[in-house]
């Protein structure tokens, strides 16, 4: 198997959380891994992408050639557009819709989602909404990685317990709403893909 | 015996604390700042009393290092590329002292500019300093380079740089480790004169340092870290430099490399390997992260002969990081483009957090410097430089660390009025306080804002070796206590903040402002009991 997941959102917005999780996965299925991220200057609100590869063979590149991207995972709207040349032929989008105005010149988010609706293979969520009536509107990243799982080739057990791994130290509370958010970002996705 | 799953710097930390080193010597810099936090929270580190304290410069880590090796312990020194230019002098001049106890230096280099204000390549102070340099192209070597290079340097007797890029700093994947290596106990140079520069001295050890070469240039060639790996097809050879190796091995995934290619990651250059490689193959393409420096000397020995393709000839762009998609182009590979992202997308850059005092700081520093007129603020390194960018747009420079108070002085001298200089409180322990003694023993027309937010805030929130000293040394280096003001920055106090401007830049001489409020993020990870930014 090999998924190439192209993971993008605002810094600040906790797109690791959703590396974290998926790479924990990863490992429990004795899986090879490469996640290059983005540090430093652009965690201060700007731009940040991840680029995430699994396979059952060993990875040469950290970073996925274009085009070739099996996902694009992004928890913002306008930057799940940003990235699509890495987008394969085959490739699924799966975003959050809620926007993260940080930016005085932000497109009108209607033409936003115009561009996305025009992609073959999308998913379009709104894990801030879905969060919020899980319990907690931080659990959105665990909603979106649920809208990605079904084209993710990992066994959905394995990312509950990697979700379930990695907020642990948190109590049994945090860990069952993410997990509430994890399952009902899938069934979204499922009635939705 | 054990897996890991680390970020390139996480496997350099883990590699250095296993090779046996008994210090770790460095300043905050994105790509290095994690090799250094990963040694001071690991438990074996902490029970070693591994020392792994911040430093305030990177001129002061790597003179500690160097003082560390002359104890014989060993030791690393991390610091990110430009940081090199700041302890180049003990650096190139290490090589001629020589080490004692093994010494490597990590340099995380950071082509395409991430989070820098230039991509120099590092291997070239390598060349340069005529020291081994070791060029890991994924994790695990990284970890291995750092665990063994205190013994070549210790074998070699000479500093070992270990090149990073922020690609391979920052990308996660499996890492085995190995055995722990023991601390060497404390020993004395054998040369009571080794590290003792003076020019009879220096000019023998120089020398002992050039018959070196010849030894340096076997060890790359019998290297494990250089592969030559043959091809049936010799119209073309490759030669990969470190991390480049995986972007040519990505465009061969399902099959295998018809060309010969010289896995590069020791240095200085195999010369067997090279003579072979120009032998056999019609033309050359050379991957290399960073500047053309393999290029260059290829293109020097072979001038006449052999085709040299690289980012010179413009088979590969002249600048920024390489991805697979350049070297698939290099080769000539046809590659599906993607769809192309909309018009409509705009650029997103950072921004200061909200809530954090520079913002106060620069919105009361506009309403008085407005009355100037623009182009009379010199700035520095850190969070307070995204003051250049909208809504604030108050700052005129950025250079290199600590050059706002010089700057000032400089353009004070020459005339200007107001002459402003804006700096944060870890970049004026690291580089500020030459530049203001300069200034107050000439009595230059210039006011500085020491921008405090008790913290090393864009690289995640480290220890200001200034934290409570800003006062002090102030005071120290002899600016007049009335006219050294601190201040809240907050909207409530804008008013006064105001008036303080004001009034200090109407003050012919030195003086300093303080706003000081912790940095937001910091304070935030205080309340929750978190040390640091996860990641950064």
């Amino acid at each position: 198997m090999k998924t190439d997941i192209i993971l993008a959102g605002v810094g600040g917005q906790g797109i690791l959380s959703i590396a974290a999780a998926l790479g924990t996965a990863a490992l429990a299925e004795n899986l090879h891994l490469k996640q290059a991220e983005t540090h430093g200057m652009s965690q201060r609100g700007g731009a940040v992408v991840s680029h995430m590869r699994i396979c059952d063979r060993e990875i040469a590149s950290d970073l996925i050639p274009i085009g070739t991207a099996d996902l694009i995972l992004s928890v913002e709207p306008m930057e799940s557009l940003r990235y699509l040349p890495f987008l394969s032929e085959k490739g699924y989008l799966v975003t959050n819709t809620t926007p993260f105005v940080n930016i005085p010149n932000y497109p009108e988010i209607e033409s936003v989602m115009a561009e996305i609706e025009k992609l073959p293979r999308f998913v379009a969520i709104d894990a801030d909404k879905i969060a919020k009536e899980v319990g907690n509107a931080r659990a959105s990243n665990m909603v979106m990685l649920g809208a990605a799982s079904p084209f993710i080739d990992i066994g959905f057990h394995k990312i509950e317990a990697g979700i379930r791994e990695i907020f642990e130290r948190k109590g049994e509370k945090i860990v069952e709403m993410n997990l509430k958010a994890l399952q009902t970002g899938r069934e979204f996705a499922e009635k939705n893909k | 015996m054990q897996k890991h799953l680390f970020l390139g710097v996480e496997a350099i930390g883990q590699g250095a604390i296993d090779g046996g080193i008994s210090g770790v010597y460095a300043y905050p810099g994105t790509p290095s700042t994690e090799i250094t936090e990963f040694i001071q929270d690991n438990p074996l580190a902490i029970e070693r009393d591994i020392h792994r304290k911040w430093a305030a410069n990177e001129k002061t880590a790597y003179e500690s290092a160097l003082g560390m090796s002359y104890a014989g312990k060993r030791t690393m020194a991390c610091m990110k590329h430009v940081g090199l230019n700041v302890a180049a002098d003990a650096f190139i001049n290490s090589a001629i002292t020589g080490v004692n106890g093994g010494l490597v230096l990590t340099v995380a280099d950071d082509p395409s500019m991430h989070s820098s204000q230039n991509e120099q390549d590092s291997r070239f102070y390598g060349d340069f300093s005529m020291i081994p340099v070791l060029e890991p192209s994924n994790q695990q070597e990284a970890y291995d380079m750092a665990r063994e290079g205190f013994e070549l340097s210790e074998k070699t007797g000479l500093p070992v740089m270990l090149r990073i890029t922020t690609r391979l700093a920052h990308s996660r994947a499996g890492v085995t480790s190995k055995e722990v290596l023991a601390e060497n106990d404390m020993s004395m140079p054998e040369d009571a004169r080794q590290f003792v520069l003076l020019p009879a001295i220096a000019r023998r050890r120089y020398k002992g340092l050039l018959e070196k070469q010849a030894s340096l240039v076997e060890l790359s060639e019998n290297s494990i870290h250089n592969k030559y790996i043959e091809g049936e097809d010799k119209s073309l050879g490759i030669i990969c430099c470190g991390i480049s190796y995986n972007y040519l091995q990505e465009n061969y995934a399902n099959e295998k490399c018809p060309y010969p290619v010289l896995k590069l990651s020791q240095y200085p250059l195999p010369e067997k390997q090279l003579k072979k490689m120009e032998e056999e193959c019609d033309e050359i393409l050379i991957l290399e992260e960073g500047y053309p420096l393999v290029e260059e000397k290829l293109k020097g020995y072979y001038a006449n002969g052999t085709t040299i393709k690289g980012r010179l000839d413009g088979t590969l762009p002249r600048d920024g990081e390489l991805n697979p998609d350049h070297v698939a182009k290099a080769l000539g590979k046809e590659i599906y483009q993607g769809i192309q992202p909309p018009a409509m997308i705009v650029n997103r850059p950072p921004a200061l957090c909200q809530g954090c005092g520079h913002q106060d700081a620069y919105t009361a520093m506009n309403e008085v410097l407005d009355e100037y007129g623009k182009g009379h603020v010199f700035s520095d390194i850190g969070c307070y430089t995204l003051g250049a960018l909208p809504p604030y747009e108050t700052i005129n420079s950025c250079v290199d660390m600590g050059a706002s108070i010089t700057m000032a002085k400089g353009a004070a001298d020459a005339g200007l009025f107001p002459a402003v200089a804006v700096i944060g409180d870890s970049t004026f322990a690291h580089s500020g306080i030459t530049g203001l003694l300069d200034a107050v023993n000439e009595k230059t027309n210039i006011t500085v804002v020491i921008s405090d937010n008790e913290s090393v805030s864009m690289t995640g929130g480290q220890d200001s070796s200034a934290f409570e000293k800003i006062e002090s040394i102030c005071e120290g280096v002899g600016v007049d206590p009335a006219h050294i003001r601190v201040i809240v920055p907050l909207k409530k106090n804008h008013e006064e903040m105001v008036k303080m401007f004001r009034e200090e830049l109407a003050h012919e001489g030195v003086s300093v402002i303080v706003p000081r409020r912790e940095c937001v993020q910091r304070a935030s990870r205080r309340k929750r009991n978190i040390s640091r930014h996860a990641n950064h």
